[in-house]
């Protein structure tokens, strides 16, 4: 077990430099002119400013020296102030929307968060139960309905589902909009009496004791969460299924049906916990996409989160601001994935007794 | 006493003991395997319809000229307009500026020779059927040419790393695991971004992207399979004689390692074509106008409050490119059950 965790914990670092040493490289696609936006917000007013701040922050230096400058950043010559470096947090400046990457992810994660957050039961819980239906009644109708609904599932491209349900719920309905607030709450959440105590906004809705708002929130949120359900439930059921049969097929649940136990215990007690070891990676991948962000579905909704941020500034060719969010959320995505597979040891005997 | 029998010849017995079947002239052409893959593929409905409707695309993709006549031979993935009004126009509207010369089944089958919208238009008067007509032909060509170089990159990778193994495979396989670290469509999304103001915009930066990062997959069940074939005797056998390593590798290994493999691969399109038409939903891909599933579905997001209305520039083009994602799922997914060991004798 403390050997499988030291080998996984020593993959961390590795991971980090290739995937810095990735981004590193997409950003050598841009010229050194637009690579000063790594360093500072001064965007040169005129050709003869060029030579010199491409000087001064090194631009044209051999390749191992930007590195290095990228990590750690440079120190101005003037004012002996620190400028970038991916380490200090500082991920450059977004030419698209005037600010500092960083400041861009600090305002958008918490909205992914808190989609994650309330995304998460429906997505993992109800896959599952499907999956598990469709395996204890193996090739009966239900397993058939599961079949066709993971096949389709899975072809049903994310935008035109968040698409059709849009034109369905808010064009003829009217019930669910898209978007993060209607306007009077966006005003009520920004007066200085709402207290930002978690920065995520249905929890600090409740705090404040403001249901209206939360309820404003969710509704909002009501499309994304059907939408994300709907594309991953495929999946849940596939694999959920697939884990079952197997699980049903052992000699201990034979024994366990031998004994005389009702139909009931032997699948919810005995096979179903075995069968969710596959499962519970798969939770943990879904948990870790979806705090990643969710480029299209945040995209369709108008869904103020860091996908959808990643999205605008890429289709703007912003590429600085697109590459932080790509370190950003390489960052995230290889702790968690520690996470899951650390975890993932403390739940299967197999992996914690080899 | 006992009467020794002497065999007789005939074989009445064993014939009742052991069913005999006729081999059908088909199989014996195919052999055992190809034969049962083929029989599984034909006996499941869900195959048999996905089988139909790929049929059903290509036909569309090769009549695109007779289907909807492009208005500039030379440039037929133009969308032709009807105008520059924003507001779309609905389906069975009449063409009115510049409208392209009308095909001869038209109007046989509706007798009127006045070209109209068939499945209306969207913002910017682009033409919505003949988008979806000729962007059968960009997904297939597309789907083709990514899925072809993905597989292709996949196999090369995966043979090399799991035929020299020891420090080759080592650090092909830490690059895979590095490149994995992105999930698929922010990686695919940032480097088409990163891509095209050095390429300009068309349908490659896109493309390269969806190559770059999807043959990591491929490059490693391949490189298990192969994992599992190195170890037989007849490889041993050519290496004792002194075969060279790229002709065990190529003419020994890659031909019994990896067919499932590339059967399957092969059906990836429709999930090449699906992430191809999100990257130009979002506006990654080529120009405006260009005949393209995803760019015709990316109109709607400006009129996403009037969609009641205008539900048109999303149902026509969204369900067209729902069934042919459906139609290659259908079929693969009937294949992995065929293929599957697990399942063998069990269909």
């Amino acid at each position: 077990m403390t050997t499988y965790i030291i080998r996984r914990l020593l993959l961390v670092p590795f991971l980090l430099f290739g995937v810095s040493v990735l981004i590193f490289m997409m950003l050598q696609f841009l010229s050194p002119v637009e690579r000063v936006a790594l360093y500072t917000r001064d965007v040169p007013k005129n050709d003869n400013m060029i030579p010199g701040l491409i000087k001064r922050y090194c631009l044209d230096c051999p390749i191992h020296v930007q590195y290095w400058n990228w990590l750690v950043g440079t120190h101005d010559p003037i004012s002996g102030e620190r400028k970038g470096g991916i380490l200090f947090g500082d991920f450059g400046w977004s030419k698209t929307t005037s600010q500092p990457v960083v400041k861009l992810i600090e305002r958008r994660f918490p909205n992914t968060l808190d989609l994650t957050l309330w995304a998460v039961g429906p997505v993992i819980l109800v896959g599952i139960w499907m999956g598990v239906q469709a395996a204890v009644h193996h090739n009966g109708l239900i397993d058939q309905a599961a079949r066709i609904f993971s096949i389709v599932g899975t072809s049903f491209p994310t935008f035109v589902f968040g698409l059709l349900v849009l034109m369905i719920f808010y064009a003829n309905l009217q019930w669910f909009p898209p978007g993060r607030l209607t306007d009077i709450y966006t005003r009520v959440v920004a007066q200085p009496s709402f207290h930002h105590y978690t920065s995520l906004l249905t929890i600090d809705a409740l705090l404040n004791g403001r249901f209206d708002v939360f309820l404003d929130a969710l509704r909002h949120m009501f499309l994304p969460i059907l939408t994300l359900s709907y594309i991953s439930w495929a999946t849940f059921l596939r694999v959920t299924r697939g884990s079952m049969l197997e699980t049903l097929r052992q000699e201990y649940v034979t024994t366990a049906r031998a004994k005389g136990l009702p139909e009931r215990d032997v699948i919810y007690k005995h096979a179903r916990p075995n069968a969710m070891l596959p499962v519970v990676t798969l939770a943990g991948l879904t948990v870790v996409g979806l705090m990643g962000g969710v480029i299209i579905t945040e995209t369709v909704f108008d869904y103020p989160g860091i996908g959808a941020a990643a999205a605008q500034a890429s289709v703007q060719l912003d590429v600085i601001t697109v590459l932080g969010f790509a370190m950003f959320n390489g960052l995230i995505l290889i702790v968690a994935n520690l996470v899951v597979d650390v975890l993932y040891a403390f739940v299967d005997p197999r992996v914690r007794l080899s | 006493m006992t009467v020794i029998q002497t065999p007789t010849g005939d074989n009445e017995l064993l014939g009742q003991a052991v069913a005999t079947r006729k081999i059908s002239r088909l199989e014996r052409f195919l052999g055992p395997d190809n034969y049962r893959v083929m029989q599984g593929l034909l006996k499941t409905p869900a195959s048999v319809i996905g089988s139909l409707l790929i049929l059903f695309f290509i036909i569309v993709a090769l009549a695109a000229p007779v289907l909807a006549p492009p208005l500039n031979p030379n440039d037929p993935y133009k969308i032709p307009r009807d105008g520059f009004k924003a507001q779309p126009k609905a389906p069975g509207e009449e063409w009115k500026v510049r409208p392209p010369k009308v095909p001869f089944w038209y109007k046989a089958i509706t007798g009127n020779d006045k070209w109209v919208h068939l499945f209306g238009t969207s913002q910017g008067q682009y033409d919505i059927y003949y988008g979806v007509i000729w962007g059968t032909r960009t997904a297939f060509k597309t789907g083709l040419i990514v899925v072809f170089s993905t597989v292709l990159l996949g196999v090369l990778v995966g043979a090399v790393s799991a035929y020299y193994g020891g420090l080759v495979d080592n650090i092909l396989m830490r690059i895979v695991d590095v490149l994995y670290v992105l999930p698929g469509l922010m990686a695919t999304l940032i480097l088409a971004a990163v891509l095209t103001p050095v390429i300009g915009r068309s349908l490659l930066p896109a493309m390269i992207s969806l190559i770059a990062f999807g043959w990591l997959g491929y490059a490693r069940i391949i490189r298990g399979d192969i994992l599992s074939v190195k170890e037989r005797d007849y490889v041993m056998a050519a290496r004792v004689i002194g075969v060279q390593d790229s002709r065990i590798l190529m003419r020994h290994i890659i031909p019994n390692a990896i067919f499932p493999t590339l059967v399957l691969a092969s059906l990836g399109i429709g999930d090449v074509v699906l992430s191809f038409a999100a990257l130009s939903f979002l506006g990654i891909g080529a120009e405006v106008g260009y005949a393209d599933w995803g760019q015709v579905l990316s109109f709607a997001r400006n009129w996403i409050i009037s969609l009641n209305t205008y539900w048109y520039i999303i149902v026509f083009p969204g369900i067209t490119l729902v069934l042919f994602v459906l139609s290659w799922n259908l079929v693969g997914d009937a294949l992995r059950d065929v293929l599957d060991p697990r399942l063998r004798g069990k269909i």
